[in-house]
């Protein structure tokens, strides 16, 4: 049973492959997007040593690395699966004897797969190479970063199967999805670092998933957050991943009630 | 008179859809302000941190960002082409297209048309004048045309870069996947140019020229003499990357053979 969900880690990863040549314009841009924001934020920095808890080399450290974790932890299931509902192909994943949305997160780790190795690490490379970015010296922040890395990919998922799940209620989920892009970007902290927002703001927001896909794994890359903190805020991010796995079962027992496809 | 007398049917036919679909008009609305509006907080909450950028106070970036809203707008309404790879070439629908008198960018245009776009427009224009009245900028005469020309040529400056990256489609056979990271870089034409380095100047400037949808034009009316030439040189590029579009745009065209389905 377990080997079929691995088969579709595997089929993901190989048809990404073969796509492998969009991926280099992805990291010239993704590399124009690390440019821009630093030098945005040294105009901002202008000399100030440091604002709200960042200095301005963690800050160059934090768009570096929160952006090419975005290029990891990117992807479009929840466009899959609305388009999935959408022209009734659903109906023939309801009768296959898998779990769709397993599948569907399996799917996207081979995609995660891919787009770590060959868009992310070599992506690194170049922004390390190009801009004075400090990575960090203890392994513990390493092997807690990578771990962290990969619950942002989890909750960044879950959140897209939620997103794409919605199709089933609104026939045309499209606004739905841009919306969620946008609130990801904000208030995940890749655009601007949580503690910059002003404190209304960030206690709303620590109370959100979304600080657990960018900002906090980026807090324990740049160093900020250390030692037994590593442990406190992945604990963040495995609460977050437990209780999105509520209204994801949910909205699917719902959404199977409700199907109907419309033409097809 | 032809494509005139599409325009209004199109414009008929996209009411009669919406109307069946009346939430999703609404969360598509919606949707596009919260998108702007995360880029003014961006703004906010930077200037919350600093006093200047590159020598542009805050209401003169919220100023620029107002002018950008406007060509935005205008090229979100009448020039939609996301999903072109998807729908025209891989589902084979520019076949029906080319079986039509009309030109296919024109018709392609049309079938996507978004009027709900054009609020942010009207958005923008009211940023303009609220930020403009903080800075104490007097109304002048040549304020109006002036900006219906700016406006064009940015706009024109837009849809020649999408139209250029779209026709890619034609030469390459996958799906590029290139317009959707397009989405940030779109955004930073917005903040004074000369806070980049030369490398990314350049780029804005000439390869991707989104500063000429931002920061450029939006300095003539601030009155910032450092950038006057450029602002000038937007319904210029403007013309010429419209045009080098659409040359792109009609030899791939000719190259297109179906997707066989």
């Amino acid at each position: 049973m377990s080997s079929l969900y691995l088969d579709f880690i595997r089929i993901r990863f190989l048809t990404m492959l073969a796509y492998r040549v969009n991926y280099y314009s992805g990291i010239l841009v993704y590399t124009l997007n690390i440019g821009v924001y630093y030098f945005t934020w040294q105009a901002i920095y202008g000399g100030k040593e440091q604002i709200a808890g960042f200095t301005a080399a963690q800050m160059t450290t934090y768009v570096a690395v929160s952006w090419m974790a975005r290029a990891f932890y990117f992807n479009n299931l929840d466009r899959e699966i609305a388009t999935e509902i959408r022209d009734g192909t659903i109906a023939i994943q309801f009768i296959r004897p898998y779990n769709y949305l397993l599948v569907k997160m399996m799917q996207g780790f081979g995609e995660g797969i891919f787009r770590f190795t060959m868009f992310m690490i070599p992506g690194m490379i170049i922004a390390v190479l190009l801009f004075p970015v400090q990575l960090p010296t203890s392994p513990v922040s390493w092997i807690g970063f990578l771990v962290m890395l990969f619950f942002s990919f989890l909750i960044n998922s879950q959140i897209n199967i939620l997103i794409g799940l919605m199709a089933f209620f609104i026939e045309n989920n499209d606004g739905l999805m841009r919306m969620k892009r946008v609130v990801v970007d904000l208030f995940s902290g890749l655009l601007i670092p949580i503690s910059f927002f002003p404190g209304w703001l960030t206690s709303i927001m620590n109370f959100l998933p979304f600080q657990a896909i960018t900002y906090l794994p980026g807090s324990v890359f740049t160093g900020r957050v250390q030692g037994t903190g590593i442990l406190e805020v992945l604990g963040i991010q495995v609460i977050w991943f437990l209780i999105l796995l509520i209204p994801i079962y949910f909205t699917w027992r719902a959404a199977r009630v409700r199907l109907f496809v419309q033409g097809g | 008179m032809y494509y005139l007398g599409l325009i209004w049917e199109y414009f008929t036919n996209y009411v009669k859809t919406r109307l069946t679909y009346r939430a999703d008009f609404w969360v598509e609305v919606i949707s596009d302000l919260l998108f702007q509006a995360t880029n003014l907080i961006f703004i906010f909450v930077v200037f919350a941190h600093t006093e200047t950028l590159g020598g542009f106070t805050e209401a003169e970036v919220v100023f620029v960002y107002g002018y950008f809203m406007v060509p935005y707008g205008l090229y979100s309404c009448f020039i939609n082409l996301w999903n072109f790879g998807d729908r025209y070439i891989v589902k084979g629908e520019m076949d029906r297209i080319l079986t039509r008198p009309a030109h296919s960018l024109f018709q392609i245009f049309l079938e996507n048309l978004d009027p709900p776009s054009l609020i942010g427009s009207v958005i923008g224009i009211i940023i303009m004048i609220w930020s403009g009245g903080q800075l104490g900028l007097e109304m002048e005469w040549w304020y109006i045309p002036v900006l219906i020309i700016m406006t064009i040529g940015s706009t024109l400056i837009y849809a020649g870069i999408y139209i250029i990256l779209t026709s890619v489609s034609f030469y390459s056979d996958s799906p590029t996947g290139i317009i959707p990271l397009m989405v940030n870089i779109q955004t930073y034409g917005r903040y004074p140019i000369t806070i980049y380095n030369r490398a990314i100047q350049i780029i804005l400037t000439w390869v991707l020229p989104f500063a000429f949808v931002g920061i450029y034009p939006a300095a003539l009316f601030l009155q910032r003499q450092e950038m006057m030439a450029m602002a000038w040189l937007t319904p210029v590029m403007g013309i010429v990357f419209f045009t080098a579009s659409l040359l792109l745009w009609n030899s791939g065209v000719k190259r297109y053979r179906g997707a066989g389905s």
